[in-house]
């Protein structure tokens, strides 16, 4: 009996050991290794911290990434407004078949490539497209307006397509809240307000961290919805990842990119949980 | 662990190897190459007349490059990177594999052609590349509305702001430079002046920034901005100018005063290429006049293949005439070998350009 259990345990852990090792820990010691190494001649390679340092010698490098972060983290805070009530209707006011309608709604963008999603977003904004025809239309301007190639649709883009990482884990807590919990707070004689602030709020926390986490690792690693809808002002930290490995063949400079990447992320995210008084554990309990 | 789970988990990995295991067999050609290349119906000519079966993966220089790297030059088995781009990687990372050039039918090539080729791309003594498709890049112009642009540096005319578009890639940097009054090419071997010339280029393009639109990443997405009148000057390719032309007589493709840039795509042997025999047989089969002329109204651009000219469709050749006048073709300036290096400091260049406000 011990014996089998045993080894229905193994056989249950392969895959995600399998995963871990195959996909995750092999290749990232490997790309480590690659960042470690600086190329001194045609061919010839040394071990070197030099990787890092242009990191933090050249100002363009850590000022791509510090706007990265900033557009990143105004991204995810948007996206909480503008989801948060969505899923408290979604959770709380909207009943039965309304519920799961709503839900889908959400759901259905997502079932097109985001790539698709992005284009649609171009067609959109463009000079000679839809917004800018409308408006010429109800002659509110009197030429053509371009709307593509500037922050502001980088973040329209990001936005739209972190939105479901946002509700999904906002509907899952807030239902979880009980309805009699709020009636309380109002029979104590609390106001829409304060019942938000003491009840709500607190209650959905471990959605939202999580929501807001995911949503924000998101916009960093995004590539494709800035380098399209930003056009020459888009300035992505994977873009230089990206360009230093394809177009400069310098993996040993993108493979230091790339950790920079991870390890300051992490610190971010770390540092919004301290900031906020969260901690990971209870996100995940 | 009792030796059941022993191989129970040694079962589940091999189960997850095979998924990764590229199952090659001796007659498939794997071919990496550019859109318009391995069009479907010279693929189903040659693998009725030789038996053997292609794959086509279409992709840029760059990307090839990356893809063979990554691999040590496994994976293809015949890929077409452009003449420059094979001594510098062959160099620096090793993923080519020598041509055995007694295999290959020369009198199929322009020799001129053939000679130049192959000496840009030896290393050590053995040649790396045959050529196959050549063409040039330079400007796309609406004539209507951006008649003055006649030259890189028109771009950023005053009358055009906000209209124009280029790449921010290596050949726009060789492409400025040149218009500049400056010769990027004779400095390839001498870092330092390298690095002056881009240094001016670099000042150029941030100065001109405001100008352009956007950047543009493919040829689809500046199909559209031209057509769609967004922009009315760009640099491109001549084909991508033809393309256009056949849509809107006003758009064509116009050799820059200061010279088009010249590129030559190459056939070469990938390190690990494991169809030697069928990738000789598709160089012999498509640089035959008539399947070369095949190739040529697929991609628009020439082929190295002597005699193909005559089976060229009559539009193509009145295009070709139209923007090339003779004295444009002796200008044109062909891409010597790119030394290994020298993209960190391009690439530093177009970094700050991006960045540039």
């Amino acid at each position: 009996m011990k014996a089998e259990a045993k080894l229905g345990f193994v056989l249950l852990l392969t895959p995600l050991l399998l995963w871990l090792v195959l996909l995750i820990f092999i290749p990232h010691i490997d790309m480590f290794l690659v960042s470690l190494r600086e190329r001194v001649g045609v061919g010839k390679y040394e071990t070197s911290l030099a990787n890092y340092l242009t990191f933090f010698r050249e100002p363009l490098y850590l000022w791509t990434f510090l706007r990265t972060a900033v557009m990143s983290t105004v991204a995810t805070a948007i996206t909480l407004l503008i989801a948060f009530p969505v899923s408290y209707y979604i959770a709380k006011i909207a009943k039965g078949r309304m519920q799961s309608a709503l839900f889908l709604l959400c759901l259905i963008p997502f079932y097109v490539s985001e790539l698709v999603r992005t284009f649609g977003w171009m067609i959109l904004l463009r000079e000679t497209g839809l917004v800018s025809n409308l408006l010429q239309w109800s002659g509110l301007v009197d030429q053509p307006v371009e709307m593509l190639y500037n922050d502001a649709a980088i973040m329209v883009g990001l936005v739209y397509t972190s939105m479901l990482f946002m509700v999904v884990p906002l509907v899952t807590t807030l239902e979880s809240l009980d309805d009699s919990v709020i009636e309380a707070g109002y029979d104590l004689g609390g106001n829409a307000f304060s019942v938000m602030r003491e009840i709500v709020i607190p209650h959905a926390a471990p959605g939202i961290v999580s929501g807001c986490i995911v949503v924000f690792m998101l916009s960093l690693g995004n590539y494709l919805t800035p380098t399209m809808l930003g056009g020459k002002d888009s300035l992505w930290f994977t873009q230089l990842i990206y360009s230093q490995f394809i177009v400069r063949f310098n993996w040993e400079l993108g493979a230091a990119f790339g950790f920079m990447l991870l390890f300051l992320s992490s610190v971010i995210v770390w540092g919004m949980l301290r900031l906020t008084g969260q901690t990971l554990e209870k996100t995940m309990g | 662990m009792t030796p059941r789970t022993i191989k129970v988990s040694i079962t589940a990995l091999s189960v997850a190897l095979i998924g990764f295991a590229q199952q090659a067999g001796a007659d498939t050609l794997r071919l990496l190459t550019w859109g318009g290349y391995a069009p479907e119906n010279v693929v189903e000519m040659f693998e009725k007349e030789t038996g053997h079966t292609v794959e086509v993966t279409k992709s840029n220089n760059e990307e090839m490059i990356a893809k063979l790297r990554a691999t040590g030059g496994g994976g293809f088995d015949l890929i077409q990177p452009s003449q420059d781009r094979i001594a510098g990687p062959q160099l620096e990372f090793g993923i080519y594999k020598p041509i055995d050039i007694s295999k290959i039918d020369k009198s199929l090539f322009i020799p001129s052609m053939l000679d130049a080729t192959m000496a840009n791309t030896t290393v050590d003594g053995e040649v790396y590349g045959v050529p196959h498709v050549w063409g040039t890049s330079g400007l796309v112009v609406d004539t209507k509305k951006a008649a003055d642009v006649k030259d890189y540096t028109d771009l950023c005319n005053a009358d055009v702001a906000g209209k124009v578009s280029y790449r921010l890639k290596r050949p726009t940097l060789i492409g400025f430079a040149y218009a500049m009054g400056l010769d990027p090419f004779a400095a390839y071997g001498d870092e330092a002046a390298y690095t002056e010339i881009m240094n001016k280029v670099e000042a150029k393009l941030i100065e001109c920034k405001p100008n352009v639109k956007t950047y543009w990443g493919g040829g689809d997405e500046l199909m559209g901005l031209l057509r769609s009148g967004e922009v009315v000057a760009s640099m491109a390719w001549d084909t991508g100018g033809w393309k256009l032309n056949a849509d809107n007589p006003d758009i064509t493709f116009v050799a820059p005063a200061s010279g088009a840039l010249g590129w030559i795509d190459t056939f070469a042997l990938p390190a690990k290429g494991q169809a030697d025999d069928a990738a000789y047989a598709w160089i012999n089969f498509v640089m035959k006049p008539e399947v070369a002329a095949l190739i040529t109204e697929a991609a628009g651009n020439f082929t190295a293949s002597k005699g193909a000219d005559e089976f060229a469709s009559a539009e193509l050749k009145a295009q070709y005439q139209a923007s090339f006048p003779p004295e444009a073709v002796d200008n044109i300036k062909w891409y010597p070998p790119v030394p290994a290096g020298l993209e960190a400091i391009e690439g530093g260049v177009l970094d700050r350009v991006q960045a540039a406000q």
